[in-house]
């Protein structure tokens, strides 16, 4: 059958004789930022013909969360009662006029958890302190924070909160469509957004959009199997969803997972950096849970975060309409040891992973 | 962000595991995967267990192996079946 490198360059070869002699590179979008570090990694853009074009998308939570947030987010961090505890790529990112980063070495309590749980740990560790863990993330990461949400009313903790600004993906999908400039020709689908909701979530892009998606896993042989798929669909004039990461990824996703999330959280809509707000597109806590929510139990004042005078393009970026190296700022004013935007400070953003890995073949138009 | 590591479930306690993955021990959460059991291969996210690996079908990869090489497709063909 065949070692994974003889796999891999059939896969190749197959990929270019199905796109050979195309007048208009195939443009396909991935919306995972562990999709856009993994492709970077493997090397594929300098693989792939001309004729295919990876394109990333609004893929990264972090890079999505507006400024309000994390203005909110430094804002509690400064409070003499408040443990702020988040997952580490939130700590750089810039607010309006700082980061969480800079709110600790002011003296806040800012502390770095691998899992909700943790955060949960320090809550009961420090009953006279308000833990709040900032919950953002897509469908994937959602279902863990609503369980400890359920594992600190079953315990009792009231010391807990989260600040929500979780997202889901296909909502923005839609959102990027909307744009007849979009030219996206498939979906190289979230394989760890689909272990929960399922692959059968992504069946309206073929019904409403002809466009064909297929869930990925993360090596570089299960990416360029996706991109087969999409590239054959596409050969074939077909639009289906396929699912290249079964291993995983089953057509219902993981059931227990969307329960929790369901009886937890609402739909409300959500602000993306980059789309604007987009209808029923993040999670907010039910009534029953809104105890757990920060910013309902303590408002905050805050005035709107100002427009960025900087010259960052991120927004532009996470839709796919430029690459990284179209903006001034890229690798000049905005590196990662001095970020500008979001995609340069998340080790998963667009910029970031440009600007690491940069130098082999790019090509957006 | 996604990020998610297979691991295997040694021991479990309540709906606590302990998970292991290349002589690394942690402990991984089971509320989002109740049915997983002691020597399942498991994602692990955020502290969480959120599906139970199952090894690849081989089957899957030799239909591959036959489209590209001039043969009819079979790969994925009940999607296409049930017109999603």
């Amino acid at each position: 059958m065949g070692t994974d490198k003889e796999l891999s360059l059939r896969l190749l070869e197959e990929i270019k004789r199905l796109t050979a002699g195309r007048e208009r590179p195939m443009r396909l979008m991935e919306v995972c930022g562990t999709h856009t570090v993994s492709i970077f990694r493997a090397g594929l853009r300098q693989l792939l013909p001309p004729e295919v074009e990876l394109v990333s998308g609004p893929g990264c939570p972090v890079c999505v969360t507006p400024d309000g947030y994390m203005d909110a987010a430094i804002a509690y961090a400064g409070m003499g009662d408040v443990i702020v505890a988040t997952f580490g790529d939130m700590l750089k990112v810039p607010g309006s006029a700082s980061s969480l980063a800079e709110a600790a070495a002011r003296g806040g309590d800012v502390r770095i958890v691998y899992s909700p749980l943790d955060a949960l740990a320090i809550a009961k560790e420090h009953p006279n302190k308000k833990v709040v863990f900032l919950a953002v993330g897509f469908e994937t990461t959602a279902p863990t924070a609503a369980a400890a949400v359920l594992a600190a009313a079953q315990e009792s903790v009231e010391n807990f909160f989260l600040l929500p600004a979780q997202k889901l993906v296909p909502p923005a999908i839609r959102a990027l469509l909307a744009d007849e400039d979009a030219r996206i020709d498939g979906f190289l689908l979230p394989g760890h957004v689909a272990v929960v909701t399922g692959s059968e979530t992504f069946s309206f892009l073929p019904k409403e959009y002809r466009l064909p998606g297929v869930v990925a896993g993360f090596s570089p042989t299960e990416l360029l199997r996706g991109i087969y798929r999409l590239v054959w669909q596409a050969a074939a004039g077909e639009a289906h969803i396929e699912n290249e990461y079964k291993s995983v990824v089953r057509p219902e996703g993981n059931p227990a997972a969307q329960t929790m999330m369901k009886q937890v959280c609402e739909t409300c809509t959500a602000e993306w950096r980059g789309l604007g707000e987009i209808p029923s597109s993040g999670l907010r806590l039910r009534d029953a849970y809104r105890r757990f929510d920060f910013s309902a139990m303590r408002p905050l004042d805050l005035p709107p975060a100002p427009p960025k005078k900087s010259g960052c393009r991120c927004g532009e970026v996470l839709r796919g309409k430029i690459s990284p190296r179209e903006c001034k700022l890229f690798g000049k004013a905005c590196a990662p040891e001095h970020a500008a935007g979001p995609c340069m400070v998340s080790a998963e953003g667009v910029c970031a992973a440009w600007h690491k890995y940069g130098g082999g073949v790019f090509r957006y138009d | 962000m996604c990020l998610a590591v297979p691991a295997k479930i040694m021991d479990i306690q309540d709906s606590l595991a302990t998970v292991e993955l290349r002589g690394v021990t942690r402990e991984a959460s089971l509320m989002l995967l109740p049915e997983a059991k002691v020597g399942d291969y498991v994602l692990v996210h955020a502290g969480f267990a959120m599906q139970i690996i199952e090894e690849r079908d081989m089957e899957e990869t030799e239909a591959l192996w036959a489209e590209m090489n001039g043969g009819p497709r079979t790969v994925n063909l009940e999607t296409v079946r049930q017109g999603v």
